[in-house]
This record gives structure tokens, sequence and C-alpha cells, in this order.
């Protein structure tokens, strides 16, 4: 009885931090895409460019784990030197949108009431246009090229975000603490500066590492089209493009690109989803 | 005194049929006549709210041809001859004269306006044909699947959320797991999936998918499955609130079955999220059936519009963004009104 009880009290209080297993994945993957972004060449098995004609489109195997293209080059090392151009893609994409979101945001939840009807009524009409057919129409005014790639997905993705933006900074220009900040005295600039903009900022961190992941699906859809990247690049979206001839003879080459920008955006959204409840749990 | 009448129909939608028989005459016309004005007042409203999303698309559409980088009309030759170099004035002068180039902007755009208003949408710069002639034959094609596959995206959605949502946790869970991974799946990938594994291995459906019923299932799948985890995402919560509420305790002690209170009462409330997501999912899937085509070499205006924006046919462009608007205000007048149908309270608010 006595020493069970000791035992108990002895036993180091450890305090369990329970990590659920999606997360654990999500972070290995996210380790994983970062190592092949940083120092490809650690990962790759071959260069991307070695060409290898006895060895043309071979379905994927113990050899080459991804198979090989119409010149013999490995899919695997070709995925892998692609990381890099693919998440700067969606680095930029996700920057664009989320900065235009917070201007736009800000402006119709702080403006005066002419302005804010006026970004209002503009997000909303913007906000009704499928991404997709906004991209197209910014890739034909544009031409097609990787820079008008991020724009474009970056500015097609943003009205969503941005009525996003508006409904935190008017939930926290509603709260407790802002208007005890207003009874104190503090001045209206400084009650936004201190209380509102952070708090709205904040939940922005997570919402970004779901928007990476959202746009290199998106810019992805567009390289697909044959609108990306010039082919001899072996980002994914380029590499969706180049396999698309051999959709019927060698399906693996745009089968595995697409499965590992589905892996991609999984893994964003885990991460971002567990980045938004240990912010709300932190609060 | 209208208070009492308002919350007595909140409670029972029938009421509002059986009001004269229970009800004074005279208080009841002048209920009658406020939701007509009520109603009135918000049709206005619904139809000025589409005239500035028509409106927003046409002027985003003329600001994109104006935004053409360079002189419009050399633009405009080199698109047409597939060239890049500098333009005479002699060689320009056909050019400016067929778009009207001499005018200022202002007017352009008035001019713009009422030509769509009679349904011009303007002049391909690749072609030199109009551009309701380049893709007035290939949309209807186009909108078909798109509807098939809201209608499967309906039929996917419901199946799962009835068999998935409110079970136990495990199951309830592993459900919304699946509408999150359906709702990410890029078109793409899911559609070469789709096609290899129903089309090379099982040979169920034809690889090269024809106007027929057997070429629409594969294409249209691809486009429902994410449409459908998306639905289901934003249905899943109000189905299980919905199964909490006390009208589906009080069908049970009626004797109801499960699956029937699922269905009839349950789905009523639940659906109307996924119904407003149906009028936005029209535009979506238009423009997400341009991938689809793309991978099973279907009919429609994929082709044209991937041609066009490579190209930088502006015209071309901007007619299926406008056509698209057009079909994205129809779906939410239809909506609405589907809305009314299903939850007879928004009549009151």
């Amino acid at each position: 009885m006595t020493a069970v009880a000791s035992t108990k009290t002895a036993a180091p209080r450890r305090t369990r931090i329970r990590v659920a297993p999606g997360l654990v994945v999500a972070v290995v993957f996210a380790a994983l895409f970062a190592i092949a972004a940083v120092v490809p060449q650690i990962l790759a098995t071959t260069a991307p460019t070695a060409q290898d004609f006895t060895a043309a489109l071979r379905p994927p195997s113990f050899e080459h784990w991804f198979g090989t293209d119409e010149s013999g080059r490995d899919l695997y090392s070709r995925v892998i030197h692609g990381t890099r151009e693919s998440l700067l893609i969606g680095i930029g994409a996700a920057g664009i949108a989320l900065v235009a979101a917070l201007v736009l945001g800000s402006l119709a939840a702080l403006g005066d009431r002419f302005t804010s009807a006026i970004v209002n009524r503009g997000i909303e009409v913007v906000f009704a246009f499928p991404i997709l057919l906004l991209a197209l129409l910014l890739v034909s005014i544009l031409g097609a090229s990787a820079w008008t790639q991020v724009i474009a997905v970056g500015v097609s993705t943003a009205p969503g975000y941005a009525r996003m933006v508006r409904g935190q900074i008017l939930a926290a220009k509603n709260a407790g603490y802002v208007e005890a900040a207003r009874a104190l005295g503090h001045s209206r600039g400084r009650v936004l500066t201190r209380h509102v903009l952070p708090n709205a900022v904040r939940p922005l961190v997570a919402v970004f590492t779901m928007a990476i992941g959202q746009s290199i699906v998106w810019a992805s859809g567009l390289a697909f089209l044959g609108l990306g990247v010039a082919p001899p690049s072996s980002e994914w979206g380029a590499l969706l493009d180049a396999g698309r001839a051999y959709i019927l003879q060698a399906p693996w080459l745009t089968f595995v690109p697409g499965l590992v920008i589905l892996v991609l955006a999984l893994t964003a959204t885990s991460l971002g989803k567990h980045i938004q409840n240990s912010l709300e749990k932190g609060e | 005194m209208t208070r009492t009448s308002s919350s007595d129909v909140i409670q029972n939608p029938d009421a509002a049929a059986h009001a004269p028989a229970s009800g004074g005459e005279a208080r009841d016309a002048g209920t009658a006549a406020r939701r007509r004005a009520g109603r009135a007042r918000r049709i206005v409203s619904r139809l000025l709210g589409a005239v500035v999303v028509l409106w927003g698309a046409a002027t985003a559409a003329f600001l994109a041809q104006v935004a053409l980088p360079g002189d419009r009309a050399t633009a405009i030759l080199n698109i047409r001859t597939g060239q890049a170099q500098e333009r005479t004035p002699a060689e320009l002068a056909p050019i400016i004269e067929a778009y009207g180039l001499h005018d200022p902007v202002l007017v352009q755009y008035l001019h713009y306006l009422t030509g769509l208003v009679r349904g011009d949408l303007g002049t391909s710069y690749q072609q030199f044909r109009p551009v309701w002639d380049l893709i007035g034959e290939q949309l209807g094609a186009t909108f078909v699947l798109s509807l098939v596959a809201i209608a499967l995206a309906w039929v996917i959605m419901i199946a799962w959320v009835t068999l998935t949502a409110g079970r136990s946790r495990r199951v309830s869970a592993f459900g919304s797991t699946v509408d999150t991974v359906a709702a990410a799946l890029p078109p793409y990938w899911l559609g070469i999936l789709l096609l290899l594994v129903f089309a090379l291995n099982l040979r169920w459906f034809p690889v090269i998918g024809g106007t027929g019923i057997a070429g629409i299932v594969l294409p249209a799948l691809t486009l429902a499955i994410p449409l459908a985890g998306f639905m289901g995402q934003s249905v899943r919560a109000e189905y299980e609130r919905a199964l909490e509420q006390p009208f589906v305790l009080s069908a049970r002690m009626r004797g109801m079955g499960d699956l029937q209170i699922r269905l009839r009462h349950v789905l009523r409330h639940a659906s109307l999220p996924a119904i407003t997501l149906t009028g936005w999912a029209i535009g979506a899937t238009v423009s997400v059936a341009v991938i689809v085509e793309q991978i099973y070499s279907r009919p429609g205006i994929g082709k044209t519009l991937v041609a066009a924006v490579g190209a930088q046919d502006l015209p071309v462009v901007t007619g299926i963004v406008i056509l698209v608007a057009l079909a994205y205000v129809v779906a939410n007048l239809l909506v609405d009104i589907v809305y009314t149908l299903i939850d007879p309270r928004l009549e009151q608010s």
C-alpha cells in the first residue's frame, strides 16, 4: 500500500505532452521537403538532368523509384531538385496573397464608411470569381512565366484571405480587452497598433502555412495547362506539363509529381491547423 | 402583436398558410402586405447585387484588355500574326479602326458595355472572329459536365455524410478526414488517378471521353469528388448539430427509423450551407473543367481558353469570364429561391 503510494509520489511528475500522430507525420514530411529544397543533392540519387536513353520511360522500380522520363532522366531526382523552385513559387504567391489581404482587409474593417463600403463590395465581387479563372485572366494579361504564376495565384487567392482578415479585425475590435484599453484612455492609433492588429494578424501565421500548400496546387494547375515555368526546369508543375504528353504510355510522369504536390498540400494544411489550435489554446 | 404572430410562424412554418382561418382578417392583411413588401425589397436587393457582380466582371474584363502591356494596336497585331515587332502606322490603321482604339478610353468602355448588353462579347485578336462564334458551341459541353459534376457531388456528399456523421467517434473522425483529403485533391492528379484505375486497368470507361454517357462519368467524378469533400466539410458540422435537436428526439419517439430521420429531417437542416456552395460551385467547376477536359481530351471551352490565354487573346478570355459571371449570378438567384423553399423561416427575416 505505502510502497505504491511512495512510488507514485517519487515518480517524476512529467507533464505528458500529447503529440498527435498526424502532427508527427506532417513534421517529418515538412522536414523532408525542407531538406530537398535546401540541399537536394543529399536526397537525390542522380543529377536531375542526367540522361540515359537506354532507360527511357521506365515505370517505377527499385532502381528508379519514381520511374524515368522520355530521355531516361530519373524522375525521383528531378522531383527532389524541383522542390526549391516549387516551394519558392508557393511562398511567393502566399506572401503576395496575404500582404494584399492584410491591406484590403484592414481597409475594409477600419476605413471610413465610404472606403470600407467600396473595398467590401470589391472583395465580394472578386471573391465571386473562381480562382483558376482569375489566374488565367492574369496570365493572359502578363504572359506565361514563373513570375506570372506567382503573381496570378497570389492575386487570385487574395480576396478569400482578405475576407478572413476583415472578420478577424472586426472581431478583435469588439473584444473586451480593446474596450478596456479604450476605457483606459488610450488613443485610437495606440489601441489599433498595440491591441487590434497584433491579435488579428497572429492567426495569419497558420493561414500562411496553409496558403503555401494551396498556392502550389493552383500554380501547378496553371503549369499543367502549359502556362507555367518552361519545361527544362524540374519544378513540379513543369514536370506535370512535360508528362502530359505521355499520360497513356507513362502515367507515372504526371501521377507521381501530382502525388508529391498533394502530400505537400496536406502537410501544409495539417501543420497550419496544428499551429492554429496551439495559438487558440495559448491565448 | 406583430411579435407574437411572427414568432408563431417561425415555430410553425405552415402557420402562414393557415393564418386566415385562425386570426383576425385585418391583422393578417397587414402582415401579408408587410411580408410582400419585405419580399419585394429582398428581390430588388438581390437583383441589384447580381447587376453589381456583372458590372464588376464587365469592368474587370475591359480593364484587362486595356492593361495589355505596350501599345494596344501593336500588341493586337502581333498577337494576331504571332510575331513581336514594331509596326508602321499604315499597318496599325485597320486595327485601330476595327477596335475603335482612336476613341478615348471612357468611350471605348461605354461601347464595350453596350456591346455586352446586346450580347456582343467582342472580337478575337487572334482569329478576328466574334468571340461568341468561337466559344458558343463549345460552351454547352462544359456546362453539361459542370452540372453533372455538381449533381454527382451532392449524391456523394449526402451518402458519405449520412453514413459517417454523428456515428461513433472513430467513424465520424474518419468521415471528416476523408472530407478534408477529398477537398484538397488537385484535379489534375485525381483525373489521372481515375483514368489509370477505371479506364486503363479496369477498362470500365473509355480513355478518351466522348460526349456519350460513359465518357462523362470519369471527368464528372474528377470534378465532383473534391467538391463533395468541400461541401461535406460545411454540411457535417450542421448535420451533427441538427442530430442533437429536439425535433430529432421527437421523431425518434414517434418511432421513425434512423435513416429516415437523417434523410427527412436532419439533411433538410444541414443542407443549407451546401446549397449556398452550389451557387459558387458553378463557376468553380466550369473553370476547373478546363483542366479535366485536357486530361480526358473532352470537347468544351478548355482548349479554346488555354490557347487564348497562351496567345494573350484577351477578348476570348474575358468573354468566358463574363459568361461564367453570368452563370454564377443566375445560379445564385436560383439558390436564393431554393433556400426559401427549403427553409420557410427565411421568408420572415
